[in-house]
């Protein structure tokens, strides 16, 4: 419970202040004003979504390569948490892009990859859900895993072949690209106070799956030792 | 024995089984046939909009077939266990897959040669002319669809409610396989058709990615 504590506060307190941050802090933008600073929290959601999909493709492969069920658990929590940050990103889009374009939706490169990454994960957790055995679950959906993954640089390629239509990367997108300074420093703070509540959440979401092993392991002995007992006062 | 020998055996095993009952092939093509006639109820095109409409439709429908296809290679083989059988053979696991998953390109094939004349003659698409370039193309999207169908086939097969389950799995991992060969076909049902290079070399590029992922972790997929 302190450990939790000692974990949650922090996290409060840092996503607290980011908040502050993207609302007063942050410069008004020139054109957009009040809706561009939806921006301070839909890039960061979308960069600790790829960070959770990536930590599931390591889980998997480590799981493949070790048999260790911890990796698996790792796997589940990345999904999860992966696919809560990427439909934050999901709906704060549609939210900026309605003033901004016009239009809730288009099925431009980086939107159509993002749904498709999103559909991918639900799709890995819905196998979960349906197969029965943990170390069949474990091995059959580190390898749909790591096909989602492989996948995912395909989805962007061939959108990108296609059409695009979203802002290009303002940080690190070549000339005349990049943030006001003071929009830089709050970015900063939103994307690491997002970052480290994708961590906690892991980090809750993996101990957790390893309660629910635990668990299960303790009713399938009562269970068997049930099963013996009876067995005794059968044969009296 | 080596892998390809191996293969050779399973896939004529696979042909035999499916030739004795051709309930695969007539279920494939009928569900196909049914989406391509739906798809003039739905949007009812003119022989313009069919041009520009109808290398979709063409995919969708071999998508959505294949998809209801591949499912039984390896449910089938849960009934009688027969894949333990298999899987105690001294043959390597690849070889297991390699067979089905020619067998289905062969099913696949089969049925694309009866659905494409019948969707050119349904929907006015002349195909003169272009017949060695669309082959590639179908070649091309139809490998990476049952390299990916195979192995998904072998996830879900063990899973309950596997026939929902495994077009939710298989559709969204296509889908970038969907774009590509759309793009492909309406390259050459175009007035001048030129088939675009760009595509052709997504769609190779595609099969050869899952091919190599399926082989590394095929001993993992056999094997549970």
């Amino acid at each position: 419970m302190k450990r939790r504590i000692t974990l949650i506060l922090p996290v409060a307190a840092l996503i607290f202040f980011a908040g502050y941050a993207a609302l007063f802090i942050a410069p008004d933008e020139k054109t957009m004003h009040a809706i561009q600073r939806i921006f301070y929290f839909h890039v960061p959601s979308a960069i600790s979504a790829f960070i959770a999909f990536f930590i599931v493709f390591i889980a998997n492969t480590a799981y493949l390569v070790s048999r260790q069920l911890k990796w698996d658990w790792l796997g589940v929590a990345g999904a999860e948490v992966g696919v809560a940050c990427c439909t934050v990103v999901l709906i704060t889009g549609p939210i900026w892009a309605r003033p901004v374009w016009g239009i809730w939706w288009t099925w431009d490169a980086r939107l159509t990859s993002t749904f498709i990454l999103w559909l991918l994960y639900i799709s890995y957790l819905l196998l979960r859900a349906l197969l029965e055995d943990s170390q069949r679950r474990a091995t059959l959906s580190a390898i749909f895993g790591i096909f989602a993954f492989l996948d995912v640089p395909l989805v962007y390629l061939s959108n990108r072949l296609w059409r695009t239509q979203h802002p290009q990367p303002v940080i690190l997108g070549g000339e005349n690209s990049g943030l006001a300074p003071g929009m830089g420093k709050v970015l900063l703070i939103c994307w690491i106070a997002v970052v480290y509540v994708m961590i906690v959440l892991l980090i809750d979401r993996y101990c957790l799956e390893r309660l629910r092993h635990e668990y299960e392991e303790l009713r399938f002995e009562v269970e068997s030792r049930t099963a013996a007992a009876e067995s005794v006062k059968g044969a009296r | 024995m080596t892998t390809a020998r191996a293969a050779a055996i399973l896939l004529t095993k696979e042909l035999r089984l499916e030739f004795r009952t051709r309930e695969l092939l007539t279920t494939t093509i009928v569900f196909a046939l049914i989406v391509i006639v739906l798809f003039s109820f739905a949007f009812n095109p003119t022989a313009e909009e069919s041009r520009r409409y109808g290398p979709g439709l063409l995919w969708i429908a071999f998508l959505f077939a294949g998809s209801l296809m591949v499912n039984p290679s390896f449910a089938r083989e849960q009934s009688n266990s027969t894949l333990d059988a298999l899987r105690m053979a001294p043959i390597s696991s690849f070889a297991i897959l390699l067979g089905k998953m020619l067998a289905n390109f062969i099913f696949l094939a089969l049925s694309e040669c009866v659905l494409v004349p019948a969707f050119s003659v349904f929907y006015n698409v002349s195909l003169s002319g272009i017949v060695s370039r669309l082959i590639l193309v179908l070649f091309l999207g139809t490998a990476g669809l049952v390299v990916t169908g195979t192995v998904f086939s072998a996830v879900s097969a063990r899973a309950r409610m596997r026939e929902l389950l495994l077009p939710l799995l298989l559709l969204p991992i296509l889908a970038p396989l969907l774009i590509a060969a759309v793009e492909a076909t309406a390259s050459l049902l175009i007035e001048q058709p030129a088939l675009d290079p760009t595509w052709v070399s997504f769609l190779a590029g595609f099969d050869i990615v899952f091919l190599t992922a399926s082989w590394l972790l095929c001993d993992y997929l056999i094997e549970e």
